[in-house]
Formats: structure tokens, sequence, C-alpha cells
């Protein structure tokens, strides 16, 4: 009885050995993983506040000011007026007829169940 | 172990047939079986202490090396710790109130030289020179081998220099990393945001420290790492802030002033939109100019107008007299006064601008609507000198202002040594004491928040702050009426704005000479103004160092004329981008254009 149990605490012993050994180098392997991502990420962070850094260059008033003015014959880009503040009461609505569109064309017509019913 | 017995037989045998007490064979015995086994314990006791011993021994070389191991090496970060925002950014970002960067970040490199190990100091030394138009050969070629074994040569350098430094490829020049302070908006909001600087530098990495403005007031913030990666987010508005500099440079162009400062306040929370002060600078390279020896401080760029700018503010002053005496019950806004120009007080005679007379009898409104003197005169001797004095002082003008910029505790209102009726009267149409344009829109705010005392900030609030009631609602809503009267029928007639009710009041008040007595053609013009005046949001508050209006066939140096113009352009600019609708008749139907959003 006993030689067996040597035998097997020999081979529980050359077991553990291996696990340990295994996990030894799993957590060195995880651990490079781990720097080679945290300098990802740190590269990609600063890649992100450069571009933010730059996005906020590209939009700076004085810029966009001058581009306003270099493209105004297409944009036509003028500073917000007081008197453009207008009033919903002041928007017309749409006409009814046009909401019908052309009656010959029947697809315009084709979801109207009911004809008596009022529009939407 | 063989037990020898304590009565052996033998010699108790032996001993009972001499005669002698056997019990002494057994006591010498016992004695001597006690003996042994004190030795044996004593033994085992030695070996115990011996292996407690060195296990002490083992357990504190072990802690001891442990300690200098640490000490020695240098220290590693723990590199399965999940890592955060702390690797970039040691100084966290500065946002307006919307989220818009004003200032962050940037990784960029210093160079350095070990000399020693340079190949050729003196080709090195040639193509640096090239390079860097500040560097000269001769001289780097003296310091690299004047047997120095480190040098710094650059504080931040741009990539393409960088590679220009890594070609000429000798051993002895190197790089650190270095974060720099990047202030992507220019000269905007640059006294706002003030400048920085490197404080300890080494090799890896070096200190950035706030030299001026927030960057500085707030270094403590800026630098906690725990707040890193939060930006700080200012009150001010970039879209505000910017068109209220484009406009108020304008204005100094036209009215021919050599600087100027606009100040946006908003008067619930104290909030400061727009803190603008020209001639500005650019804080990514802030300038370090020598001014001439008889230069004014305001002649530097550096020079915050807004918050440091000290002067008499003039006729602005008016309203908090007559806002008093309302207070006090001493007259309501129909009251008439006593108006009669020119007034003599002692030896002082108190005229009116141009030598007008608008008495004999004036109602207090017409006071602050013509602007009268007298009639603030003698409003103010009816109220007293300390009344005075107690009434500004609740309104901040004794102290320096609480805003976090560092310029702001040094600049202190210069208040005269003593108090007679003659500075009570001075004082109650803005002369006499001078104060910053800070204080002057800090005060026209508490106006405009229904009496409430505000405290400027440059930091974005959640809500109001809890102020001090200084005067009554009612008084409050009258004097701002009696404002707006100012620019409906007054001498701001140029500040209405259609549909936004601006109210306010001009002042114009000499510069004094340094060597005493004022200049006749230089002045300060201010106008002080909040809008809407039916429900006041906002303090528009502009003021011009040294205009002249010449439009007309003689120069115009009245805040009537400058100042009140660029602060009417300014409400009309900023007043739809801080959403607040005109109230105004809608135009036409067939006006209305298709705006999309």
């Amino acid at each position: 009885m006993r030689p067996v149990i040597y035998v097997l605490t020999f081979i529980a012993v050359l077991g553990l050995g291996f696990w340990a050994y295994r996990e030894h180098y799993d957590t060195r392997q995880a651990l490079r993983d781990v720097s080679g991502l945290n300098a990802e990420i740190a590269s990609l962070r600063e890649a992100l506040a450069l571009q933010r850094a730059e996005w906020a260059y590209l939009n700076r008033p004085d810029r966009l000011r001058e581009l306003a003015s270099l493209n105004f014959e297409r944009l036509g880009l003028m500073p917000l007026e007081p008197t453009q503040f207008g009033d919903a009461a002041n928007l017309s609505y749409p006409a009814v007829e046009e909401f019908f569109g052309d009656i010959n064309n029947s697809v315009m017509v084709t979801g109207q169940l009911n004809p008596e019913e009022e529009p939407l | 172990m063989t037990r020898t017995p304590l009565r052996p037989l033998a010699r108790i045998l032996k001993a009972r047939a001499q005669g002698e007490n056997p019990d002494v064979i057994e006591r010498e015995n016992l004695r001597l079986r006690h003996e042994q086994q004190r030795d044996a314990s004593r033994n085992r006791a030695e070996v115990r202490l011996l292996i407690l011993g060195f296990a002490f021994f083992v357990a504190f070389s072990a802690i001891g090396a442990r300690m200098g191991i640490v000490a020695t090496t240098e220290a590693a970060e723990p590199r399965s710790f999940a890592s955060g925002a702390e690797i970039l950014a040691q100084r966290a970002d500065i946002t307006d109130r919307n989220g818009r960067v004003l200032a962050t970040n940037m990784l960029t490199h210093a160079l350095y030289a070990h000399p020693k190990d340079m190949v050729d100091p003196a080709r090195v030394a040639g193509e640096l020179a090239a390079i860097f138009p500040e560097m000269n050969a001769e001289d780097l070629t003296r310091r690299f081998t004047d047997g120095r074994s480190f040098m710094w040569l650059r504080k931040v350098l741009s990539p393409e220099q960088m590679q220009a430094v890594h070609d000429i490829g000798d051993p002895g020049l190197l790089f650190g990393p270095r974060e720099m302070r990047l202030y992507p908006n220019g000269q905007l909001a640059a006294h706002v945001l003030g400048g920085t600087s490197f404080g300890a530098e080494g090799v890896h990495s070096a200190e950035v420290i706030g030299t001026a403005g927030v960057e500085r007031a707030l270094d403590a913030r800026l630098r906690d790492p725990a707040l890193s990666a939060t930006p700080l987010e200012l009150s001010i508005d970039l879209t505000v802030q910017a068109a209220v500099e484009e406009i108020l440079d304008a204005g100094i162009t036209m009215m021919n002033a050599k600087g100027g400062a606009a100040i946006i306040m908003d008067v619930r929370t104290g909030e400061l939109l727009s803190l603008a002060s020209l001639p500005a600078f650019d804080p990514n390279n802030r300038p370090n100019p020598v001014l001439p020896k008889d230069a004014e401080p305001g002649d530097s760029p550096l020079f915050n107008r807004a918050v440091q700018g000290v002067y008499e503010l003039g006729s602005t002053f008016k309203i908090f007299t007559t806002a008093q005496a309302m207070e006090l019950g001493l007259v309501g806004p129909d009251t008439m006064v006593d108006a009669d120009a020119p007034m003599r007080w002692g030896r002082h005679l108190i005229k009116e601008f141009q030598g007008k007379n608008y008495g004999p009898l004036a109602s207090v409104t017409d006071v602050i609507v013509k602007s009268s003197n007298v009639g603030t005169a003698r409003l103010a001797l009816q109220i007293g000198g300390l009344r005075q004095q107690a009434f500004l002082k609740s309104l901040g003008f004794f102290d320096a202002t609480p805003v976090e910029l560092t310029e702001a505790p040094g600049a202190k209102p210069l208040l005269p040594a003593r108090w007679p009726d003659i500075v009570t009267i001075t004082t109650s149409y803005g002369h006499g004491m001078s104060a910053s344009p800070l204080h002057l829109a800090t005060a026209y705010a508490t106006i405009a928040n229904g009496g409430i005392t505000v405290k400027p900030t440059l930091v974005k609030q959640t809500g109001p702050r809890p102020g001090v009631r200084v005067m009554r609602e009612d008084v409050a809503k009258e004097s701002v009426m009696m404002l707006r009267k100012v620019v409906t029928e007054g001498t701001a007639s140029l500040a209405e704005v259609p549909g936004y009710e601006v109210a306010g009041k001009t002042g114009t008040a000499d510069k004094p000479k340094r060597t005493g007595g004022y200049y006749k053609d230089k002045v300060i013009n201010t106008f002080a103004s909040v809008f809407p005046a039916s429900d006041p949001r906002y303090v528009v508050l502009v003021t011009l160092d040294e205009p002249v209006e010449t439009s007309g066939t003689e120069p115009r140096r009245t805040a009537g004329w400058t100042a009140v113009p660029v602060a009417a352009e300014i409400t009309r600019r900023i007043a739809p981008l801080l959403d607040i609708r005109p109230v105004v008749e809608a135009p036409p139907l067939d006006q209305l254009t298709a705006v999309r959003n």
C-alpha cells in the first residue's frame, strides 16, 4: 500500500510542477499582452487627444469666419440675426390639395381606405 | 533511556545494615534526576531559541533586502494594473461651457545633449544652428567642449524639427518626452486662459505649471491627478467670446482707441460668458514684452483691462446713488430733486457736461436719463458718506473681485483715504474712487438680479448661488426701468437694439495723469447695460481706452458716441446666440426666409 501512495504522490508532484510551470508562463504572457495593450491604449489616447486638438484648431472661430467669408457666394452664411427668430404661428399649413398630390397617380392614393375620412 | 531507580535495593540494604538513613540515598538520586532533566530541557530550549533566532534573522534579512531593492531601484508601474486615463494628460483640459476645447495637451519632445558622447561636436553645433535659427554654432561648440556632461538644448520640438535632429545622427543628442499645453483657438480668450510654462524639468517628464489667468488660479485643480480625465468647464461661451472679440476689435479700430474690454455676465449665476480684453496675445507663445519706462501697465498686451484696469468709471455710478436713495425711501423715481447747475460746495464747483443745466428741478429718473452730476450730488448728500460707503461695499466695490484669475486679487479698487462730503459728492457720479470694469459689471448684475448680489465666476455653474439682498426688488426693477429710459430717451440712444430692450448707463471719465491731475483729451468710456429690461438676463459692459469718434465736425469723446454703438452691436450679435428671442413684431409673411437647422 505504501509504495502506491509514494508513486501517486510523486506523480502528483510532477503534475503540480508542470501545472505551475504552465501557469507561470501563461501569467507572464498575459502580463506581456496587458502591457502591449496598455501601450496601444496610450498611443490611441495620444492620437485621440491630438485629433481633438486638431479638430479644435480647425474649428477655431477665426478660421470658420474666414472660410465663411471666402465661400460667401456659394454658402451665403451670415451671422445670426435677431430677425431670424420666427414664430410657429407665422407658418402656413400646407394646402390640403397638395396632400393628395396628383389624383391620377394611383400609387399616391392607394393608402387611403375610406375616401370620406378626413386626411390626417 | 534507562531509568535509575530512586531507591536501589542494594544500596538501601547496605545503608540499613550500616544504620544510615536510606531516605538520604533517595533524595540524592532525586536530585541527580532533576539535574539531568533540567540539563535536557535547557538544551532543548537553546536549540529552539537558535532556530527561532535563525528564523527571525532570515525574515528580517528578507525584509531588509526587499526594502533595499525597492529603495535603490527605479519604480515600475504595476503591469497587471488596469490602466486608465493617467497614461496621458497630467494636466486636465479646459473647455468652454459647451465642451469646446480651449486648452489641451500635446505630446512632444525636448532636446538635450550629452556632449561627452558626441562624435563630432563642431559638426553637431553647425547642423543644429542650421535647424534652429536661435542657436549659434560657435557658442554651441564652445559649450559642447567645455567639459560638461549634460545640457538642455530646447524645451519643445515640432515633429519636423525632431526628424531633422534625428538625421544629424549623433549619439550625444537625446530626446525627452514632454507634454505641451496647446491653445487651439490662438488669441481667443487669451486673458482668461493666461498661459503655462515648464516647472521642474527632468529627462523623462516635466511639470507644466500655469503662469497666469485661469491656468494659474486653478492650477491645483488642473493638476489634481484624480481629476485629470475630467476637463475643467469654464463659463465662457466660445462662440460668444469670438463674436465679442471680433466686434470689440472692429470697435477699437473705428473709434481710434488704444484698447478695450468687454464683459458678458449672466445676472442670475454670475457666470462670465465672455471676458475680452484687447489688444491680446497668443497664450501658446506668451510674450514677455519689455515696456518703455514711461509706458503705462495698460500698454502691455498681457494687461487684462476687464479685471486689472482700475479706473474711475464715471457716470455709470449714478444708478447706485439713485438706487440707494430709493432704497432708503428718500425719493421715488418721480420725486423732483434740486439739479440747479453749477453747484458750489466749499471751494469746489460741480458742473454738468458742457456746462449745461438740467435744473432747477429734475425728477430722479431725469437725473439718470440726462446724467446730471448736480442731481446725484444732492442725492448723495442726503444719503450721507457712511451709508454710501456701506452700500458700495455691499455691491463689492471695496474689495478685489473674487473671479478665478491670478490677476484678480491684485486689482483692488482705489479708494480715497478719507471720505469727506466732497468725496461723497464725486463718488456719487463715479469720480474719486476707481474700480475695474468687472466690479461694475458685478454691481449691475446685482441690480439686474432683483437686488441680490452675484459673485462673478469663470467656472460653469449648475444654478444660481445664494447671494445677499442689498436692495428691495421694486427698487432694482425701478432702477432697470430708469436705465431703460437712458437708452430710449437719454444719452445712450445708439444702444437700442430692436427687440432686446437694452437698458444701460454711459460713463465718461478723464484719464488721470501719472503726475497728478487729468488729461484733457484722454478718456475712458464705459457703457454698462443689461438686457432684456423686462426680465434682465445678461449684463453687457464695454469699455474703451482713449477712444475718439471723428465722423462729425469735431472729435467726440463721450461714451454715447464710442462705447455705446460697440455695445449695441455686441448685444445684437450675441443675443440670438444666447437663445434670447427678440420681442419684435414678426415681419410680414413674404419676408420670411426658410432657415434650416
